[in-house]
């Protein structure tokens, strides 16, 4: 796989999980989701608990994106629930905003903005949304800047960064807001590969620190490293789940084989 | 020698530089468009001379009244008896102090907005100062108000060019407020705020300006109860604000589509919530895309204003069709017509040269 080595590269033990059994953070059950009559999700389970680090993997359409951009309310789901943190997905808007506040999210393409600074990116939603005050705000910023390894860009422009930092900025951008879980959507996708290492591995410190995360990728060496468990989506379901060490090497369902086989061997 | 052929070597050939090679690069590139230089450069110089004449050396500056006039170069007299006329309309004259102490906050204002050196947050003081404590100011002292002692002049006598800008900038403040909640409203999940939307935009986009200036002086207090009625300028105001305002919120529109939608994503993601969303994310980034739109729009609301004329508001462009035909002065329509299409140039090129300004400085700060 492209770059299994960029993560193993110095690492060949697992991270030690702090997922602390029972404790549930992301409840999904029984969630469906159509666009008009194209179903794309259909009937997902998913029981995340607190501190667990879960990687989803499956070939491009099989509504692995959308899932968990249901999870955070970028996309609708038509039945089934939702659960996040104890607050239920509905058409609330208070309660979607309650949870989009405690779920952070990195995308492919990293959205910064690209009219304010770095330190702007970082500051704007915990001086709008949590009411931090803005010096404190930007004291946190530059401490999690600090941690992605890029305080020296805080006052660039994101268009003046590489790629790689633009996507450290991002997960510095959703820390700010001290989330409680970190949504990553193929977030080494759009990368060049000489940048991928450099995300990936702030994304194993993250998942070090006991931080809830769920992240869509094809990075498997990155879910060998990481991931408490890989899930694995076919077609809008969920085919195939089991920590990395069964699932890379006993995959059961012969959809998942073929997956593996072609993702890994080529 | 050989220091100086190194010297040679390096400088491009004498033919290329300076000004002979500026003319013969950009005047005489080859033989057809040399033949189109001199052509146009015949009749450019041949029409302008004579305008210059005109205009300046054969041009009559003072004096009183038409005999002043030679005749043979342009009368400026008739503009300068007229000058009143022309800035305050039928105000009375022993108010003038009133709008000249308007006109002098107005540029204080405004100037600074033109120059770089002044800081970012001087500006954006005026600026707001210019939307808000200003059109208040500017209504009590143009309209007077008994609490402070100030003459009540009805909005009929105001005139001139002072009601041309207020026609504008009243139109400008808000048609791009207005312009930005139908531009979002168009664009809303909720069907109805988008229908309504869409109907008013559509609506007002539809109906010629004239025929909107019409209804509001003809047929809207046919409509009204008996006793209510409603200020001509105010009628006309609204009239010329909704018309631009349908125009500005389609710009916008513009704007917001070329935004990006991992922008709008990555807003909500944070739990900005669709106004905030809007007013720091979104909106920022998408005026600074249309403002060579939105000033095109804005370049042609202040012209629009002439429009006026036909419900008989005496705006600049009014107040100078009425004085020309004056049987006390001979032909001075040209006069009249080139001065009024010069101050209207003034203030158009003004805003033109503080859009490309404002565009560069956005620029400045980040790529995409």
């Amino acid at each position: 796989m492209m770059n299994q080595d960029a993560v193993n590269g110095g690492r060949t033990t697992q991270v030690a999980s702090m997922a602390a059994q029972g404790e549930s953070m992301i409840k999904v059950e029984g969630m469906h989701k159509w666009y008009d009559t194209f179903h794309v999700l259909k009937g997902l389970d998913l029981d995340v608990s607190r501190g667990e680090r879960i990687v989803i993997c499956g070939p491009s359409g099989s509504g692995k994106s959308t899932f968990i951009r249901c999870i955070n309310r970028l996309e609708e789901h038509q039945k089934g629930r939702i659960v996040v943190d104890g607050v239920e997905l509905t058409n609330d808007l208070r309660n979607i905003e309650l949870i989009r506040r405690e779920v952070g999210m990195v995308f492919q393409h990293f959205n910064l903005f690209p009219h304010l600074t770095v330190l702007e990116n970082c500051c704007l939603a915990p001086i709008w949304v949590r009411k931090t005050p803005r010096r404190e705000a930007e004291e946190q910023a530059m401490k999690y800047l600090e941690r992605v390894k890029i305080p020296e860009q805080a006052r660039k422009y994101p268009g003046q960064l590489s790629g790689g930092q633009q996507q450290r900025v991002a997960i510095a951008r959703s820390l700010c807001m001290n989330p409680k879980i970190m949504l990553f959507d193929e977030p080494t996708s759009a990368l060049d590969p000489e940048m991928i290492k450099e995300v990936l591995d702030v994304m194993v410190e993250l998942a070090e620190s006991g931080m809830t995360m769920i992240c869509v990728t094809h990075e498997m060496g990155f879910a060998k490293t990481v991931a408490d468990r890989v899930i694995f989506m076919d077609q809008g379901e969920i085919v195939e789940q089991g920590p990395p060490s069964e699932f890379f090497n006993n995959p059961r369902e012969p959809r998942t084989q073929q997956f593996l086989q072609q993702i890994l061997h080529h | 020698m050989s220091d100086s052929t190194k010297r040679d070597a390096v400088l491009p050939p004498a033919s290329t530089v300076g000004v002979l090679g500026w003319i013969r690069k950009n005047l005489f590139p080859s033989w057809y468009s040399g033949v189109v230089t001199v052509v146009l450069g015949y009749f450019i110089i041949s029409n302008f001379i004579p305008l210059i004449d005109w205009a300046l050396f054969k041009a009559d500056f003072i004096g009183e009244s038409s005999a002043d006039c030679s005749g043979e170069g342009a009368c400026w007299v008739f503009i300068g008896t007229r000058f009143d006329f022309f800035i305050y309309g039928f105000y009375p004259e022993s108010q003038f102090w009133r709008i000249n102490i308007l006109y002098f906050i107005f540029a204080i204002l405004i100037v600074p907005q033109f120059f770089n050196a002044i800081s970012t947050r001087i500006k954006m003081v005026l600026g707001v100062l210019g939307v808000t404590v200003f059109p208040v100011l500017a209504f009590i002292l143009m309209r007077g108000s008994e609490t402070f002692g100030l003459e009540i002049i009805e909005t009929n006598r105001w005139g001139g060019l002072t009601l041309t800008l207020v026609l504008a900038y009243v139109g400008i403040v808000a048609a791009i407020p207005i312009g930005i909640l139908l531009a979002l409203g168009r664009r809303s999940d909720m069907p109805l705020v988008r229908a309504l939307c869409v109907v008013f935009i559509e609506f007002w986009r539809g109906v010629p300006l004239i025929t909107i200036l019409f209804m509001a002086s003809v047929m809207l207090p046919l409509f009204l109860p008996e006793g209510v009625s409603f200020d001509k300028l105010l009628r006309a105001l609204i009239g010329i604000t909704l018309f631009q305002s349908a125009y500005m919120a389609e710009v916008i529109r513009g704007g917001l589509q070329a935004i990006p939608k991992g922008q709008y994503e990555a807003a909500e993601a944070l739990g900005l919530g669709y106004w905030r969303s809007m007013g720091l994310i979104i909106l920022p980034q998408a005026l600074k895309i249309v403002i060579p739109g939105i000033v095109n729009t804005l370049i042609s609301l202040f012209k629009d204003t002439t429009l006026v004329l036909i419900i008989g508001l005496f705006d600049l462009l009014n107040a100078v069709q009425t004085t020309i035909i004056d049987p006390a002065w001979r032909n001075v329509a040209i006069e009249g017509y080139v001065f009024a299409a010069f101050l209207f140039w003034v203030f158009c090129f003004g805003m033109s040269r503080y859009s490309q300004q404002l565009e560069r400085k956005l620029h400045r700060g980040h790529k995409r």
